[in-house]
């Protein structure tokens, strides 16, 4: 049993990166007043960005080509999002409608892009991103084995990205204006805010992380492009709101999803686990989103103004 | 009851969505490197050039037109249906079941897979419904949480009690009882997908229709959708009301399951959300959520979804430049504002000279009068 | 002239109206300035783009003689101007320090400097006597507190000339007082204000100087020495006001509204209901005169069935109402005029005939069967429309948006006079409506009271309360304070009640 949560932990946690750094994105974006559930599509365009790139520098560039790709997914990623917050904040859209097109603009354009490139539509690349095991840290005991051990690089800067985005959102200027435009948008206008602005930096923000999340699925655990993000994104907004929009809270649920979508994963051939139906752990992320909305439905710490559309006009 | 005006500007604004949409997709084309007048030319012939492309336009367009009206009428109610393609599959689940497991005269077949359909769908909806009736769980989340909870079912269902006999990611061949294809229909239209669906999808736009403009249920619906706050301090039920609109969204969305399980397809993939369920969302915005209105926009979208693998064959552009277009029309469509505030205004001024023209005949009537 | 603020002809359209009709505008340094006009005359149009919220179309503004250009609150800030909005521009769930510093954070390695912020906004806050705890969170304090953060968020800002919207709408006539006082203290300390008000009592008590606005034009500006309040009026308005309504003597029969003992829990942060007892009877107006958040909202929702009562019973005619669904309320005889009416009143994307059915829809005539017969509810819509004079461009066709705000009022008092009740309760039935309007709809609400049937009126207004009612009930904390006959009385003695006290006794 211990040996198997050994050997289950690096998948675990390597699932459950790709999620928590799309849903901190999801937090910006929610905190600034803008839902975002194009996570999903942002994710898509970043495993297609990162895939591409990769597949284009990896024989001349074999060293950093998966830096160079996750670097153009974080850019393309908040670049797409531009989309999103165009729609939303200079439009005034319906923000709900316009993150759906947003996950099918991008699952139809990758697809169009990567047909054009290799005709099946997937784009594989050769080499991933290696494991390292961490020398000294790996040496304690329990912990070194379960944290420090074939660890990925990009759990450490997602993590890194994650105590950031903590100092920025509840220790900074930066971060006390965007809450205000999440809560009371004209309280942050009259104080001189430019609600606008913050709100087109949250959802490039989120797209940038979302894109980051996509391209690090493909080079940690897919290798590929295969035209869907496979409702990772989605599990992405389920965590934002089980963590209630806060930044430990979304380090707790995602690494909870992950946990869950891992054992179900790998339950065929563990014996032991083979005995949990796949259709519980499978679903057990979403259940519990229900049950979490149910029993905040008094005390939601949703921001107040998400989902409005700031119209200077309205007071 | 909708005035003129607003179904007028309803027609522009749609129009306006799509030509933003074919314009978007022109560019895709051209910035690939193809001709975009090559490509319309076989999209829309791919969609139209025999009876039997028209009839897979027609079928193709079945299961939209459900899903476009599920969506359409949940936001009559003021909900957000994103759920239809979850609601599609359970509705798909119950058919696929029912035609799998008896063995009856097609008739009675056809009959009990349709309202089983109708009954998966509305349940699998009713829980959203419930949720933000009684808890106030926005439906939006919930709905996009049962679809991948619908997603899963399937994914572990299907392979346990229905595996084909090839393939682990997919369920057997309905029997052709259980079809909702017809020989004389399929012959009519020289062995195309069509369907009794269809007949089927229009009876319920026509009942979706008459519902909402001239029943007491469709007003307090409407009511409820509009203000809520209003509808309860009338002593309209508001929780009801949320509930059965999400049923009766369910519902046409486990039809629209049905068509495309039973009707369209033969048997069930597993591990696909159907995109219908999304392209519904499209097909409510560009209809303006009004029944007709759906109808036309389904048929123009499985117009597109039919001619694109024509237009691949012909040319060598990829399909996805159909899903790239409905995407873009759903944006712009999300986007329409832009179009409606000048619209308003000048609506605006033209109710302001009829309020100055009322008036003054009034006092034209009053001194005639004296 | 030392003018501090020069405005010259300041024009602002906003899709079909004018909202400033090249307005000229100055306030003199050290002074109290009251802008006064009525609803939608453009006072706030014309605050709000001093205050670089709005531009102006075209026009120019000066500030202690020189052109400037306000293009966001920033820029007003810099210049020392702030503002007091009417509805309050604080985030809930920040602190008073939190929410003063917004926009203006002092930083320490780019962290957020706290301490520094708290030290200062103690000061200003006893410099100016104002009492506030910098590090409560807004949710937990008062709306009186609050009004008092947003001074110091002006304060904090070095703001020297100070906009006030409409600042007494939310206090008792005690706290009214209070407010002067800061008020005068501001302007002892250097400070110009520019008071948006309707209230003419107190920009005669307060002001210095007046400017009048009517349809988006001024009027004229006066000194307060030499004018009156019904002159202001007169000016605000354009014609003459009758101060005094056409209002009969009452013959109240027997009693229709018992409410017995009734308590009913608030919502999160509201009082609730507290044994509350008051009867209302047929052929009379009762007035509920209280400063808002003390428990009408209740005891409102608690009658027409929004909220479910803990305890204690409510009468209508012989029937025990307290358990009864909304709907059977309605057929019970009660109709309801409600505070906001376009979220509780009207289903705005709804037209005017639709309106007009709203709670009726599924009785026959207007429907059978399950089926609506349009054609009765356009030509019952028609027949509502030219009884309450509504103005409508396409008559019962009209979307119920695209009417003003006077004739939404008038539909729904329309609709529910219409119904024949026993009991109306009206809730602010005239809030931000044109005198016009006003004078209309408390004509109505007087001949229901003279056709023998019972009026409630609930209202933060404390004329329309003394105008109209035959008798003052004064609510406080959920409880009843007193119940006097409305000639009997006067402003004072109810502010006093307002506030707590019973009757003849000081607080």
């Amino acid at each position: 049993m211990v040996d198997l949560i050994y050997q289950l932990f690096p998948y675990a946690i390597a699932f459950t990166i790709p999620l928590l750094i799309t849903s901190l994105g999801g937090l910006f974006s929610e905190r600034s007043g803008v839902i975002n559930i194009g996570l999903e599509g942002l994710m898509l365009m970043g495993m297609f960005v990162g895939a591409f790139t990769i597949t284009r520098i990896e024989m001349t560039n074999p060293a950093t080509a998966v830096w160079i790709g996750l670097l153009a997914a974080v850019f393309f990623g908040a670049l797409f999002a531009l989309l999103h917050a165009f729609a939303c904040v200079t439009l005034n859209a319906n923000q709900v409608i316009s993150g759906i097109a947003i996950n099918m603009i991008a699952s139809a354009v990758t697809v169009y892009l990567a047909r054009l490139i290799t005709g099946s539509g997937n784009v594989q690349i050769i080499r991933g991103m290696s494991r390292v095991t961490i020398p000294i840290l790996s040496e304690i005991p329990v912990l070194g084995r379960l944290l420090f051990t074939q660890t990925y690089a990009t759990t450490w800067l997602v993590l890194f990205i994650l105590a950031f985005a903590t100092f920025l959102l509840y220790k900074t200027r930066f971060g006390l204006r965007l809450r205000a435009c999440g809560e009371h948008p004209h309280a942050a206008d009259s104080a001189g805010v430019n609600v606008y602005l913050m709100r087109y930096m949250a959802v490039m923000i989120s797209g940038a992380c979302a894109g980051l999340g996509g391209a690090t699925f493909i080079v940690t655990l897919s290798g590929e492009f295969n035209g869907t993000a496979a409702g990772l994104g989605f599990l992405a907004l389920a965590a934002l709101i089980f963590g209630q929009w806060k930044p430990w809270g979304i380090l707790g649920a995602t690494f909870f999803f992950g946990f869950a979508s891992t054992i179900a994963n790998v339950s065929q051939v563990i014996p032991v686990l083979s005995q949990i139906p796949g259709i519980y752990l499978k679903t057990f992320p979403y259940v519990i989103t229900l049950i979490a909305l149910v029993l905040s439905s008094k005390s939601s710490q949703a921001p107040k103004a998400v989902g409005e559309p700031y119209d200077k006009g309205k007071r | 009851m909708k005035t003129k005006v607003r179904v007028k500007k309803d027609l522009y604004m749609s129009l306006f969505a799509v030509l933003l949409g074919l314009i978007a997709g022109a560019i895709l084309m051209t910035a690939t490197g193809n001709n975009p007048f090559d490509g319309f030319y076989f999209l829309f012939r791919g969609g139209l050039m025999n009876i039997e492309r028209i009839g897979n336009t027609l079928a193709t367009a079945t299961p939209l037109i459900f899903a476009g009206l599920s969506v359409a009428f949940a936001f009559k109610t003021g909900l957000f249906n994103i759920g239809g393609a979850g609601q599609m599959l359970i509705g798909g689940l119950c058919a696929t079941a029912i035609g799998l497991t008896f063995d009856w005269p097609k008739p009675i077949l056809l009959s009990v897979i349709l309202v089983a359909a109708l009954i998966g769908g509305a349940l699998w909806a009713s829980l959203p419904g419930l949720l933000k009736a009684r808890f106030n769980v926005h439906e939006v989340v919930s709905t996009i949480m049962m679809n991948w909870i619908a997603y899963w079912t399937v994914f572990y269902l299907v392979p346990q009690y229905f595996k084909g006999p090839f393939l682990e990611t997919e369920s057997q061949r309905i029997p052709a009882a259980a079809s909702l294809k017809v020989p004389w229909l399929t012959s009519l239209f020289d062995g195309s997908y069509i369907n009794l669906g269809i007949f089927l999808a229009v009876v319920f736009v026509a009942i979706i229709a008459f519902i909402l403009e001239r029943t007491t249920l469709g007003y307090e619906l409407k009511a409820v959708g509009y203000n809520r706050d209003a509808a309860e301090a009338a002593g309209i039920s508001v929780n009801r009301n949320i509930i059965f609109s999400m049923s009766i969204a369910g519902a046409l969305a486990g039809l629209g399951g049905a068509t495309f399980y039973v009707g369209f397809a033969s048997n069930m993939q597993i591990g696909v959300l159907p995109a219908q369920g999304f392209d519904g969302i499209a097909v409510a915005l560009l209809g303006a959520n009004s029944p007709w209105g759906v109808f036309l926009a389904a048929l123009f979208f499985g117009l597109l979804h039919t001619g694109k693998g024509f237009m691949n064959a012909m040319t060598s552009i990829p399909p996805e430049i159909a899903d790239t277009i409905i995407a873009t029309i759903i944006y712009f469509a999300a986007t329409s504002v832009l179009i409606e505030r000048n619209w308003d205004k000048i609506n605006k001024i033209r109710l302001d000279f009829m309020i100055r023209k009322r008036e003054a005949e009034q006092l034209e009537a009053d001194s005639g009068g004296e | 002239m030392n003018h501090i603020v020069e405005m010259v002809d300041i024009r602002k359209e906003f899709p079909g109206v004018v909202a400033c009709d090249d307005i000229t505008f100055k306030v003199k340094k050290g002074e109290i300035h009251a802008l006064l006009g009525e609803n939608g005359a453009g006072k706030s149009t014309l605050m709000n783009i001093l205050f670089g919220l709005y531009q102006q179309d075209s026009g120019s503004i000066y500030l202690r003689g020189d052109k400037v250009s306000i293009t966001n609150p920033n820029i007003a800030n810099d210049l020392g101007i702030g503002m007091v909005h009417q509805h309050f521009k604080l985030v809930h769930n920040f602190t008073v320090t939190e929410n003063i510093i917004l926009g203006l954070e002092p930083t320490k390695a780019f962290m957020i400097n706290t301490r520094s912020a708290f030290a200062r906004i103690s000061d200003l806050s006893k410099q100016y006597g104002l009492n506030v705890d910098p590090d409560a969170l807004i949710s937990d304090i008062s709306v009186g507190m609050q009004q008092r953060v947003e001074i110091l968020k002006m304060l904090y800002r070095d703001a020297e000339i100070l906009i006030f919207d409409e600042p007494t709408a939310v206090l008792t006539p005690q706290e009214v007082q209070e407010m002067m006082k800061i008020m005068r203290g501001l302007i002892d300390e250097g400070k110009t204000i520019i008071l948006i008000t309707h209230k003419l009592r107190e920009i005669m008590a307060i002001a210095d100087r007046c400017t009048v606005i009517r349809w988006g034009k001024v009027v004229g500006t006066v000194n307060t020495e030499d004018t009156s309040e019904e002159k202001l009026a007169e000016m605000m308005v354009g014609r003459k006001v009758l101060f005094e309504l056409n209002k009969k003597e009452a013959h109240p029969r027997k009693e229709i509204l018992s409410i017995e003992e009734l308590s009913v829990s608030g919502s999160a942060g509201r009082k609730g209901l507290k044994n509350f007892t008051l009867g209302v009877r047929c052929g009379e107006i009762v007035g509920l005169a209280g400063i808002d958040g003390n428990g009408q909202k209740e005891l409102v929702e608690a009658i027409i069935g929004l909220r479910k009562a803990d305890s204690g019973r409510i009468m209508l005619g012989d029937e025990d109402i307290s358990t009864l669904s909304i709907r059977e309320r309605i057929e019970t005889g009660l109709a309801h005029i409600p505070e906001d009416r376009h979220k509780h009143g009207l289903v705005l994307d709804y037209t005017v005939q639709e309106n007009m059915i709203l709670k009726t829809y599924y009785r026959e005539p207007y429907s059978s069967k399950g089926l609506l017969d349009w054609s009765f509810i356009y030509e019952h819509a028609e027949n509502v429309i030219r009884d309450f004079d509504i103005r409508a461009g396409e008559g019962a066709d009209s979307l119920a948006r695209s009417l003003s705000g006077g004739n939404q009022q008038k539909a729904i008092v329309g609709r529910e006079i219409d119904s024949n009740p026993d009991l109306l309760i009206a809730v602010q039935p005239t809030r931000g409506l044109d005198v016009g309007a006003i004078e209309y709809i408390h004509q109505r609400l007087l001949e229901q009271r003279d056709q023998g049937k019972a009026v409630f009126m609930i209202s933060l207004e404390l004329d329309e309360i003394l105008d109209l009612s035959d008798r003052i009930a004064v609510i406080y904390n959920g409880e009843l304070v007193d119940i006097v006959d409305a000639d009997k009385t006067d402003e004072n003695e109810i502010g006093l009640m307002m506030a707590g006290g019973k009757r003849g006794v000081a607080t």
